[in-house]
C-alpha cells in the first residue's frame, strides 16, 4: 500500500503553511475512494464534539512544505441538511462546527457521469464562499462512455478549477493537490458567506442554470452505460429480486457464521488461556479473579464477536459500493414501510443480526428523527450473536433431538423459530410505536439508484479496517467500564470462611437475585437463574459462564454438555423455555444500552428501551411458563 | 407558474399524451414533467408539503425532465424506479402524487 502519493518533504512547523481542505460532494461520487488515493494510510478517525458522526481525517505532505489536512464528509445533495450525517457536511463546510475553523479549501468531489444534480449543489457551495477547486471524478468511465465534457467552458461557467481524477487509480491526484496549493498560495480567502436555505423558486432557479451549463459545455455519451439497466431488470424485478435479495442474506449469514467460527474460537481460546494463565501464575486473589473474571473475560466476550462484524461489514460494504444496498433498501421499503420503518432501516437491522452495537451506530444515515429512533429501539430484537449460545445451551437440555416430519429437525426448528420471533416482535414493536406514539407517515423514501461499479478491494479493505477499530474503540470504552461493574457487584462482599454455596450466592449480585426471585418465580425461575441474570447483563452469553457458576460447573462456556446435563435435571421443561422466551426480548447487554444513551445523548430513551423490552420478556416468558406448565410440561 | 391543470380521472387508463400525476403511472410510461407541485396532494408524508416539493426539486424532478418509470415493487406495485434525465431514482408512489408527467405521443 503506497502512502501519500506525494513526495514527503520535511514537515514545516509554522502554523500557516498547514491548510485545511474538505471533500464534499453526492452520495457515491467517490469522495472516500480519493480521501483514501490522497492520504493513504495517514488517517485517523474521530467523533465531532457533541454529535455521534464520525470525524474522517487524514494528511497531505505537499511538494512544497505544507501540510494538507483533509476531510472526508458525508455525502450530500443540499446543504439544507436533514440527516445527522448531512447536519455535519453543512457545518463542516459553513465552518459552524464546534471548535473548528471553516476550511481554507473545499474540493467538491463530481461523478463525471452523472453531473446535473452536483452542479447545483456547486451552486449552493459557491454561496458559502470558500476557495473551490471541482474533482471531477469517475473520468475512465466518462471517457470508457464516450462523454465529451469541455474541462475549459465548464471552469468558467462554475468559476473554479477543474481537475479530473480516477481515484481508485490515483490518477489526477498530484494535479489535484497543486491546485488546491495554488489555491492557497494566490491567497485566496474567499467571497463573504451569502448562503441561505433555498426556497422552491430558487432550486427551481438554480436547476434551470445547472442545466444551462450542462447543455453547454457536456456532450451526451456515445456509448452511454447500458449495464446498470440490464442487472436492474433482474435485481429490481418484484419477483426474482426479491428472491436474489434474500438467497443473498442467507448466503451472507452462512458465511458470517462459518467463515468467522473459527476466528471465534481461536479468540475465545486465547482469551481463556490468558486467563488461565494468569490465574495460574498469579496468587488467588482480588487481583487475580479482577483480571481473569473481569477485565479479561470481559473483553474477550466482545473481542470474539469481532470476526463476525467483519465478515457481516465485509458483505455491506461490498455491496454498498457494489451499488447494490440502494436496491436492498428499495426492495424492502414496502416491506419494513408496513411495520413503520423506513427502507433505510434495512441496513441497521441487518447488521443487528451480529451484534445491535453497531447496527444502532449505522442508523445515521436516516434523515427522521423518529424514523431513526424507532429503527434504534427495535435494533436490539434482532437475534445478535451473543443469543446464541444461551439458546444453543438451553435446546440442548430441554429439546430432544427428534426428527419433524421426517426431514426437520426439532432443535433446527426451535432454533429458527427464536430468529422469526425476533424479527416479527422487531416489526411488531415498530408497528405498534408508529400506531400509537408516533403518528403518521414514515419519511418519503427518495433515493438514487447509482450505476454499478467494480468494487475496489482496496477501499473495501480500508472501509472495512475503519469500522472494527470504530466498533473496537467505542464498544471498548463503553463494554469495560460494565464489565467491572458486573464483576464488583458478582464478587463482593466474598464468600465467608467455610462456606458451602459458590461465593456468588453471597455478592451483592447474589442478595440482588435473591431479592428479585419472587418477582420472577411467576415466570417459573428460581433463584439460580435469578442470580445468573445479573452479570448476563455485562453481555448475553454471559450468562452461561454466570449458570456454570451458580451450579459450581467449572468451564461451562467451554463444554456446556455438563451444564446442559444439570440444568435439564433441575429445571422443568416450562422453565427451559420459559428461560428461552425471556433471553428473545430481555436487554440483557449493557453495552447496548450505553450505545443507545451515547446515539441518542439522553438517558431517555435507553430507559425506556430497559423497560419496554423487559416488560416484554417479562410477558413472554410468564406466558410461555404458565402454558407449559398447563400442558404439563411443569 | 404552475397553476391551472385539470385534474384528470385518476383511474383513467393513460393515453398517448395524456397529462398523469406519476403516482398512477406505469412501468414504460415515458413522458416530461409538466408540474411538480407543493399543496395540492392532501395526505401524509412524514414531512410538510412544502419540505416534500423541496426534496423532489432537488432531487432533479423538476418541469422539463424527462422520465421514465422503470420499475416497481412487489407489494401494491410501491415504490418505483424512474430514470429521470440521466439518473435512476427510487420514490414512492404517495410521495410522487404531486408530480405530474405528460405522456409521450407515440
Ligand atoms: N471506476 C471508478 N470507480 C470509482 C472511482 N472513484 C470511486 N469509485 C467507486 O465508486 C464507488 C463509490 O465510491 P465512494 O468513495 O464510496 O463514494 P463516496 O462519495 O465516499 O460515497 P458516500 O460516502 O456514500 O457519499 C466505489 O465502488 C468506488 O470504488 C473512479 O474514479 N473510477
Ligand atoms: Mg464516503
Amino acid at each position: 500500500m503506497t502512502d501519500a502519493t506525494l513526495p514527503t518533504a520535511p514537515l514545516s512547523s509554522a502554523p500557516s503553511s498547514n491548510a485545511r481542505i474538505a471533500l464534499v460532494g453526492n452520495p457515491n461520487s467517490g469522495k472516500t475512494a480519493l480521501f483514501n488515493a490522497l492520504t493513504g494510510s495517514r488517517q485517523k478517525v474521530a467523533n465531532y464534539a457533541g454529535v455521534t458522526v464520525e470525524r474522517k481525517e487524514g494528511q497531505v505532505a505537499t511538494s512544497s512544505g505544507r501540510t494538507l489536512s483533509i476531510l472526508d464528509l458525508p455525502g450530500t445533495y443540499s446543504l439544507r441538511a436533514r440527516s445527522p450525517d448531512e447536519v455535519v457536511t453543512r457545518d463542516a463546510v459553513l465552518g459552524k462546527l464546534a471548535g473548528e475553523a471553516p476550511p481554507d479549501v473545499l474540493i467538491c468531489v463530481a461523478d463525471a457521469t452523472n453531473l446535473r444534480l452536483v452542479l447545483r449543489l456547486i451552486l449552493e457551495l459557491k454561496a458559502v464562499g470558500r476557495p473551490m477547486v471541482l474533482a471531477l471524478n469517475m473520468y475512465d468511465i466518462a471517457q470508457r462512455q464516450g462523454l465529451r465534457i469541455d474541462l475549459e467552458g465548464l471552469a468558467r461557467d462554475i468559476g473554479c478549477p477543474i481537475v479530473t481524477t480516477v481515484a481508485t487509480r490515483k490518477r489526477g491526484i498530484e494535479d489535484l493537490v497543486a491546485q488546491v496549493e495554488a489555491l492557497i498560495a494566490a491567497g485566496a480567502l474567499g467571497a463573504e458567506n451569502t448562503w441561505h436555505e433555498p426556497d422552491a423558486g430558487q432550486i427551481r432557479g438554480a436547476h434551470r442554470e445547472a442545466q444551462r451549463i450542462l447543455k453547454a459545455n457536456v456532450q451526451a455519451a456515445d456509448r452511454p452505460d447500458t449495464f446498470t439497466g440490464k442487472v436492474d431488470g433482474v435485481l429490481l424485478h418484484p419477483v426474482s429480486g426479491l428472491a436474489i435479495l434474500f438467497t443473498l442474506l442467507f448466503v451472507m449469514f452462512q458465511a458470517v457464521f462459518t467463515w468467522s467460527k473459527a476466528a471465534g474460537d481461536l479468540l475465545g481460546e486465547g482469551f481463556s488461556a490468558t486467563g488461565a494463565f494468569i490465574a495460574a501464575h498469579l496468587p488467588p486473589g482480588l487481583l487475580t479473579s479482577f483480571l481473569t473474571d473481569g477485565l479479561i473475560s470481559g473483553v474477550g466476550s466482545v473481542l470474539v464477536f469481532l470476526p463476525q462484524i467483519l465478515v457481516l461489514f465485509f458483505f455491506i460494504i461490498l455491496l454498498e459500493d457494489f451499488g447494490y444496498m440502494a436496491r436492498a433498501a428499495f426492495l424492502m421499503d414496502r416491506i419494513m414501510g408496513g411495520a413503520g420503518l423506513h427502507g433505510r432501516a434495512f441496513i441497521p437491522l441487518l447488521s443487528s443480526f451480529a451484534c445491535a452495537i453497531p447496527g444502532i451506530m449505522s442508523t445515521r444515515v436516516i434523515d427522521n428523527k423518529r424514523d431513526r429512533l424507532t429503527t434504534i429501539m427495535v435494533a436490539p430484537l434482532m437475534t445478535c450473536s451473543a443469543r446464541i449460545p444461551v439458546y444453543t445451551l438451553i435446546i440442548s437440555a430441554f429439546i430432544p433431538n427428534v426428527k419433524v416430519a421426517g426431514v426437520l429437525s426439532l432443535p433446527g426448528l426451535v432454533m429458527f423459530g427464536l430468529y422469526a420471533a425476533g424479527i416479527v416482535s422487531a416489526l411488531g414493536v415498530s408497528f405498534i410505536t408508529r400506531r400509537l406514539f408516533w403518528r403518521g407517515a414514515v419519511e418519503p423514501f427518495l433515493m438514487e439508484l447509482p450505476t454499478y461499479k467494480l468494487p475496489d478491494l482496496v477501499n473495501v479493505l480500508r472501509s472495512l479496517y475503519l469500522r472494527g477499530k470504530i466498533f473496537i474503540t467505542r464498544a471498548g470504552t463503553i463494554i469495560l467500564p460494565m464489565m467491572i461493574l458486573v464483576w464488583f457487584l458478582s464478587s463482593f462482599p466474598g464468600a465467608p470462611a467455610g462456606a458451602s454455596d459458590p461465593a456468588i450466592n453471597y455478592s451483592l449480585a447474589g442478595r440482588i437475585g435473591h431479592l428479585l426471585q419472587p418477582i420472577l418465580a411467576p415466570i417459573g425461575f428460581n433463584w439460580q437463574m435469578t442470580v445468573a441474570l445479573i452479570p448476563g447483563f455485562a453481555a448475553r452469553e454471559v450468562a452461561v459462564a454466570a449458570l456454570g457458576t451458580v451450579y459450581a460447573i467449572g468451564n461451562a462456556d467451554a463444554s456446556p454438555g455438563a451444564l446442559a446435563t444439570t440444568l435439564s435435571h433441575h429445571w422443568s421443561i416450562a422453565t427451559g423455555l420459559a428461560f428461552l422466551a425471556w433471553y428473545v426480548f430481555a436487554p440483557q447487554c449493557a453495552s447496548t444500552i450505553g450505545v443507545v444513551k451515547r446515539e441518542t445523548n439522553s438517558w431517555l430513551w435507553p430507559a425506556v428501551m430497559l423497560v419496554y423490552m423487559t416488560g416484554l420478556a417479562y410477558l413472554a416468558a410468564f406466558i410461555v411458563y404458565q402454558t407449559a406448565k398447563a400442558s404439563g410440561l411443569g | 407558474m404552475h397553476d391551472t391543470l385539470a385534474e384528470p380521472e385518476k383511474t383513467a387508463a393513460a393515453t398517448d399524451g395524456a397529462t398523469v400525476r406519476l403516482s398512477v403511472a406505469k412501468p414504460g410510461d415515458r413522458g416530461v414533467i409538466v408540474d411538480v407541485q407543493a399543496g395540492r396532494q392532501s395526505g401524509d408524508h412524514g414531512v410538510s408539503v412544502d419540505e416534500l416539493h423541496r426534496r423532489l426539486l432537488e432531487f432533479g424532478f423538476v418541469e422539463g425532465a424527462r422520465i421514465e418509470v422503470l420499475h416497481e415493487g412487489a407489494i401494491w406495485r410501491d415504490p418505483i424506479a424512474v430514470r429521470l434525465d440521466d439518473m435512476r431514482i427510487g420514490l414512492r408512489r404517495r410521495d410522487a402524487a404531486d408530480v405530474w408527467i405528460q405522456l409521450d405521443a407515440e
